[in-house]
């Protein structure tokens, strides 16, 4: 696979000094899902915002398809759909129009069977002639995503698609993500609900006061930084942990009724066999067991919480 | 060039033009109407003949203009504003094209709607008043040059603006002063010979000027001095966009 968008050492600061990005790298391979986690004002919107032609690069370069953004812009927009965050619609014209405008200034002729192709694929079809200010917030934000596909981009830029929208819509948006990469779109999604990124992407950045602090395959991730923990009921409460247990990292729950063993799975031993050995040694008797994994959640917030 | 990218614009608004066909032919319609029927009529039946014409007659050029010249600016500027304050203007600055081809889509439409205007009002004018055109064919290029000019001046002020007010406040300040002190309803023969002088100094004033002549073939400045001042102005206007464009000045930071 061959890098689709290409970001190098893209720096943004604007008028008031504010840096929104701090020398960003970022290789985009074709066809992949990429989720940008990161929380609200990490620079993700900027970065997808800069990559688009909306606001212009202090420095650095980006291309599109091997276009640079600057010098060939007209190559590098062709291939790209944006999906914005906001509800940018034209309240007063109707649906067909609004997607038909979108796929005419991106050069292509008018295609209304195309138009109404995507219209179908999006649900949205029975609503073509209504104009956009009678639907509803999902509706519309499924309009956003007519209109970034009018002009059948190879590349996909949705900035959080999915918030502010129903657990329904929000899996129906998810199904059309797998869709559009089934057709071999690439896909950039920014989202702050990291089980939107555990669900559908193929790759996480988390991205954080302008830096990405991380861009890795969404499983490996998990496995590298995943840890599991053991929770451990007992029949009876224990007031400490016994001291033949102390070389074990147990955390005791307040009732004293349960014990949690941390460990990681990539260990070469988890030491889960010992533990429970040395926990019959020291006569406490077990009512259950079970594991747990973290979660991307859990790994977001530490590598947040990490930055300066 | 995108040219399909121009047409999508220009039809796009085009159409807003005929959703609110009311507000946009009918108002400047009525208010060219009342304009006929006070200071032709009324009052101008009691005024001498100006240059050789009728009164009535010879404030229609400058009626003309008046409303061309605020319509061009006020239909541009809001064109341009209005996707700016939606934030649909992100299709814009996405979209694989150039500054010239946005200008062209919207000062095309613009300027289009202007024209209709103008040559409503014109046909408005042979109900109150007997006209003749001595020049048709460089009264059109007036009023084509005088739309386009305008409407590039709107453009610049739609993009300026971010916030209702201060879209009015150029047309509203600017532009109908100056056309009404352009000459609209005199000769500016009329004027003491100082304020003759320091009448030159507003542009408004060549483009009347110049389009008077088209109609009676008497003018107040020398029509090549008109023209010349009508490219300058436009000149000026597109070398503004341009550099609005490259630096990106209120669009994209």
């Amino acid at each position: 696979m061959s890098a689709i968008v290409s970001v190098q050492n893209l720096r943004k600061a604007y008028a008031g000094g504010f840096e929104a990005l701090k020398s960003v790298n970022l290789d985009i391979e074709e066809g992949e899902i990429l989720a940008l986690l990161g929380p609200n004002g990490a620079g993700k919107t900027t970065l997808i915002s800069t990559i688009c032609g909306i606001t212009l690069p202090t420095s650095g370069k980006i291309t599109v398809g091997g276009h640079d953004t600057q010098t060939a812009y007209r190559a590098a927009r062709d291939l790209i759909g944006l999906v914005p965050q906001e509800i940018n619609l034209e309240p007063f014209e109707t649906v067909m129009n609004s997607v038909s405008f979108s796929r005419g200034i991106f050069g292509k002729p008018r295609n209304d069977a195309y138009v109404e192709d995507v219209l179908k694929q999006l649900s949205l079809h029975d609503k073509k002639d209504n104009k956009i200010m009678t639907l509803s917030g999902g509706m519309k934000r499924r309009v956003l995503i007519a209109k970034a596909l009018s002009h059948e981009p190879r590349v996909l830029f949705l900035d959080e698609p999915t918030a502010g929208v129903d657990v329904e819509l929000r899996k129906d948006m998810w199904d059309v993500v797998a869709g559009l990469k089934a057709s071999g779109v690439t896909i950039i999604l920014t989202t702050h609900y990291i089980e939107e990124a555990e669900a559908i992407a193929d790759r996480v950045g988390v991205i954080n006061k302008g830096e990405i602090l991380l861009i890795q395959d969404k499983a490996d991730l998990m496995a590298q930084m995943g840890q599991k923990q053991l929770k451990i009921e007992l029949t009876e409460a224990v007031d400490e942990i016994p001291a033949a247990l102390s070389a074990y990292d147990l955390e005791r729950a307040k009732d004293g009724l349960s014990l949690t063993y941390s460990y990681d799975t990539k260990g070469e031993r988890t030491g889960i066999t010992t533990l429970l050995n040395d926990l019959q040694k020291a006569g406490l008797q077990m009512k259950d067991i079970q594991t747990q994994q973290s979660s991307l959640e859990d790994i977001f917030v530490g590598l947040v919480k990490e930055t300066p | 060039m995108n040219f399909n990218a121009v047409w999508t614009i220009y039809i796009f608004e085009m159409r807003r033009f005929f959703r609110t066909i009311t507000q946009s032919l009918i108002s400047p319609v009525l208010s060219t109407s009342l304009y006929f029927v006070v200071f032709g009529a009324a009052i101008g039946s009691r005024i001498q003949e100006v240059e050789g014409v009728s009164y009535g007659a010879f404030i229609v050029p400058g009626l003309i203009m008046l409303s061309v010249m605020t319509q061009a600016t006020s239909n541009a500027s809001f064109g341009i504003y209005f996707p700016k304050f939606i934030g649909t203007i992100y299709e814009l600055l996405s979209a694989p094209i150039s500054f010239l081809e946005v200008v062209a889509g919207y000062v095309g439409a613009a300027a289009t709607k202007a024209l209709f205007i103008g040559i409503i009002i014109l046909v408005t004018a042979f109900f109150f008043v007997d006209i003749q055109i001595k020049h048709p064919i460089m009264m059109m290029l007036f009023l084509v040059l005088t739309c386009v000019s305008f409407s590039l001046l709107g453009f610049i002020i739609g993009i300026w603006a971010d916030n209702f007010e201060k879209l009015q406040l150029i047309p509203l300040l600017v532009i109908t002063p100056l056309v009404f002190l352009g000459g609209s309803f005199y000769s500016i023969t009329m004027l003491p010979p100082v304020w003759q002088t320091i009448t030159l100094f507003n542009p408004v004033v060549y483009l009347i000027s110049g389009f008077r002549w088209s109609f009676f073939g008497e003018a107040d400045v020398a029509i090549g001095i008109s023209l010349f001042a009508i490219a300058c102005f436009t000149g000026i206007c597109l070398a503004i966009i341009w550099w609005i464009f490259r630096t990106g000045w209120r669009i994209r930071q």
